[in-house]
């Protein structure tokens, strides 16, 4: 990782627009800003097309001859399978509410960081080749050429998008740059244009069932060790299955939560949970990913990783599925997975076996969220929580993108944390719920080298987290997604710090009171509970 | 530059309709050739934008969620905004066709030294607000030239419309917003460096070019006089495809009607369908309820998968070695 910029350096951006046309001021790579390119290997691991190793520093590419007509039959395709596509080429009148939402605008202040810019680019293209205008009048309409330079600057603005849907909430028709996006590197894949940040995994993913490339062994091994750790902290055996037949419950989560800190204390938390639950349920290693780089990549690739779930819970005959706590794993379960691989009729309508409630809201997917599942528990009284636990902790919560603007999950994250923390403090309105700013990193884009374009696409959620911290004393930012556990961490050091990530079911797994537990002295972490045991005889 | 082409544009419209009318006397050109030929293509042009949008399918259910989605009984749904049902769509387009709701929402980023400071802004919204309304307020008055006896609906509205009862002809408030609106919306686009920036030819020049519709309907109804009743005549001809020319209406009606009918062609093939498009936006128009009910793709197809068995396969002595069940011992 490259050293990184002096916090005043950074901030010493502003919001003025350069002197020459956005057309005419080419794309500028600056290191720091972006990601390294996709190896060949992991391209051809899925069979992808035009796969070799390159780098975008390099002047030449090494593009296929035809890569225009590649590029042109690829938009030609796309804008007759998706209607969004092509009314968002359409429709947008560069109002400008659009430009001001991005948190890659609002931290680098480059203008094609504005969405109306950033669809501009792919937009210029569009009506140049598939609109009459745009062939008769160009530049006059805004039509350009689609140029290696062109190519250039829509592989580096694509990968500086979330997909975090947040211009799309403010949009008077609704365009919705995480679609265009969606697009820009559907058309830069065909030409093997991916980086490597999204493109191992990717691999990973299809080979061994879950981005982190963790294999069979390596899960049941991991998983573990988090059960020595509950052990220690409570004095409970717990012993999850694995590939269980006949289980009532199949449990996917992402496979962040199986690997590495802050995720796999949340992890711990399901785990606590289940255990005093006495779920019937089951992990797997092969559908070992709710998360889906695929996502980032093209629809197809999102589809091939996405069909282990429903196949491994029809092979292990589960009653239906629960899903951790993750955030385009949601975006994908609630607006994608039933279409591409339903109906799942071979599951039943999920029912929680401690409370009896229907989920009839994912009747037809038959998938169900943890913080439904959990916040349906506390709600009747179905398990013993001790908030006090988390008494040295004062949180806020971080909306995580997708299941903000791609399902309006809100209330049940804040239910429970509500339940387990005494001390909840909300950060300003304009950047919660819908309006919820994006780590800065999702979208495959949590990778070391482009750490620049991280924090600066991550200060203005940092900003507002300053701003509870400031106000509040908040010291915990908890969340519901595996990308914002991976990412917060660094983004806090640097922005804020003194403040930890936590996913919410860390903070259920302190506070829950397990039957013949030991009295807790203990948190997840192994750090001593303030005011508890050890720490309150010294 | 790009201010000033639009701006030449709409100004060499007004002259060529002052050109053509008083000077070569092509009224019949002008008059009824023109309007005629603009209004089909209007119509046509239309069917075949929505026709195409409507040919490309909606592979997914992408609703871009605003609002607490419907889970748990116990848990309050944002009907509208989060609508799981076709009435809480019917309503959610309600709020944005008619009002704009998500423009409603616009907030302004400032940068004050370290941090970021979010306020308030409104004005683009009222300032569209005005604009639609007053543009589709005018466009039901006109109806009175095309129909015999004109509607109460329309007359309602005119007096509506000219409440303040000021001056002969009484003014109507609707000439001063939609000027007002448009004023607004192009000083934006010009005073904003942002918004500037932004800004195509094609932003500016159907701004201008309804300004200048506007103005020259003002000025015919205010300052000229234009014979109404002849202007009525004239219109009940055309719609009735009797077309007549009548000599009683002066060059500032044709300068109006050809800038009316360049923005009936202009229309369909630009951004201003946008009006159209509103209707189809598959963020706004889809109930979020793809959980409950399976949404269809109708280019669904079969892909490549890395199946169980071939996982099992690869990975067979490593999972016997930990213990994990295997369908092939």
């Amino acid at each position: 990782m490259a050293k990184l910029t002096a916090k005043e350096e950074m901030l010493q951006y502003k919001y003025d627009v350069p002197a020459t046309d956005w057309m005419n001021t080419p794309v500028d790579f600056k290191p720091g800003t972006f990601c390294y390119g996709a190896k060949g290997k992991n391209l051809e691991a899925v069979d992808f097309p035009n796969a070799r190793d390159w780098s975008p520093s390099d002047a030449d590419w090494n593009l296929p001859d035809n890569w225009q007509e590649i590029i042109l039959e690829g938009m030609a395709e796309r804008l007759a399978k998706y209607r969004s596509f092509r009314l968002f080429m359409d429709v947008c009148v560069r109002c400008g509410a659009c430009a001001d939402k991005c948190h890659f605008y609002m931290g680098s202040g480059d203008p094609k960081n504005m969405p109306v810019l950033r669809a501009e680019l792919l937009r210029s293209v569009y009506k140049r080749y598939f609109t009459t205008s745009g062939k008769l009048f160009g530049h006059l309409v805004g039509a350009r050429d689609l140029t290696e330079d062109v190519l250039k600057e829509w592989w580096y603005y694509f990968y500086q998008c979330t997909e975090c849907r947040r211009c799309s909430v403010y949009c008077p028709y609704g365009i919705d740059q995480a679609e265009i996006t969606i697009m820009g590197r559907e058309l830069l894949n065909l030409l093997g244009l991916n980086i490597e940040w999204i493109a191992g995994p990717v691999a990973n993913c299809y080979l061994k069932g879950n981005h982190v490339g963790l294999e069979p062994q390596g899960i049941v091994s991991n998983v573990e060790f988090l059960c020595e750790d509950i052990e220690t902290i409570t004095g409970k055996v717990i012993k999850p299955s694995f590939n269980r037949k006949g289980a009532e419950i199949l449990f996917v989560v992402p496979s962040g939560d199986l690997f590495a800190e802050p995720g796999i204390y949340a992890c711990m938390g399901y785990l606590m949970l289940f255990e005093q639950l006495g779920l019937d349920y089951t992990l797997s290693t092969y559908a070992s990913e709710g998360g889906n780089f695929g996502f980032f990549t093209s629809n197809e690739m999102a589809k091939r990783l996405n069909a282990k779930i429903y196949a491994e819970a029809k092979r292990l005959g589960v009653k239906w599925i629960l899903g951790g706590e993750c955030g385009h794993m949601w975006r994908v379960i609630n607006q994608y997975m039933d279409t591409w691989h339903g109906p799942a009729d071979f599951l039943e309508e999920p029912v929680s076996p401690i409370t009896g409630t229907k989920f009839t809201n994912a009747k037809s997917t038959k998938m169900v969220h943890i913080t439904e599942f959990t916040a349906d528990l506390i709600y009747h009284n179905k398990i013993k929580l001790d908030p006090s636990r988390n008494d040295h902790l004062r949180v806020t919560f971080h909306d995580s993108c997708n299941p903000a603007r791609a399902m309006g999950l809100m209330e049940e994250p804040r239910y429970i944390i509500n339940k387990v923390c005494n001390h909840f403090y909300e950060m300003p309105e304009e950047t919660i719920r819908e309006k919820t700013l994006c780590c800065g990193s999702g979208s495959g884009l949590n990778a070391g080298e482009n750490m620049e374009l991280r924090l600066r696409g991550g200060f203005p959620r940092a900003n507002a987290v300053k701003y509870v911290q400031q106000n509040h004393g908040v010291n915990v930012l908890a969340n519901v997604c595996a990308v914002d556990r991976a990412a917060f961490p660094s983004l806090m050091d640097y922005w804020v710090p003194g403040v930890d990530v936590m996913g919410v079911h860390e903070l259920l797994g302190n506070a829950l009171v397990m039957d013949g537990e030991i009295e807790r002295t203990l948190d997840l972490r192994l750090q001593p509970l303030p005011g508890k045991g050890v720490d309150s005889d010294v | 530059m790009k201010i000033w082409s639009s701006l030449l544009a709409v100004v060499a419209l007004v002259l060529i309709a002052w050109l053509g009318v008083d000077v070569f006397q092509l009224t019949t050109l002008f008059g009824i050739a023109l309007p005629y030929a603009a209004f089909g293509l209007l119509l046509v042009g239309i069917i075949i934008r929505v026709v195409r949008w409507g040919k490309s399918p909606v592979p997914f259910s992408i609703p871009t969620t605003c609002g607490q989605q419907r889970s748990l009984p116990w848990i309050k749904q944002n009907r509208i905004e989060n609508p799981s049902t076709t009435w809480g769509v019917i309503g959610r387009m309600a709020l944005e066709i008619l009002f704009f709701r998500s423009l409603f929402r616009n907030t302004k980023t400032e940068k004050r030294g370290e941090r970021l400071a979010f306020g308030s802004s409104q004005w683009l919204w009222l300032g569209a607000l005005v604009f639609h309304w007053s543009m589709l307020i005018i466009v039901i008055r006109h109806l009175r030239y095309v129909m015999e006896p004109v509607p109460v609906v329309v007359r309602g509205i005119e007096a509506l419309d000219g409440f303040l009862q000021i001056g002969v002809p009484v003014l109507y408030l609707t000439d001063l917003f939609i000027v007002a609106g448009l004023t607004y919306l192009f000083l934006r686009r010009v005073a904003i460096p942002q918004v500037r920036y932004i800004s195509q030819a094609v932003d500016y020049f159907p701004l201008l070019l309804l300004l200048g519709i506007a103005g020259s309907g003002i000025l015919m109804r205010y300052w000229f006089r234009v014979d109404i009743l002849s202007v009525k005549e004239f219109a009940m001809n055309l719609v009735a495809f009797t077309p007549q020319i009548s000599s009683e209406i002066g060059t500032i009606f044709y300068i109006h009607l050809l800038l009316v009918c360049s923005l009936a062609v202009y229309f369909p093939w630009s951004k201003l369908m946008h009006a159209g498009g509103i209707f189809m936006s598959p963020t706004r128009n889809l109930a979020n309820n793809s959980r409950m009910i399976r949404h269809i793709n109708p280019w669904n197809y079969q892909v490549k998968t890395h199946s169980y068995a071939e996982y099992e396969d690869e990975f067979r002595e490593k999972m016997r070695k930990v213990g994990l069940p295997l369908e092939k011992e």
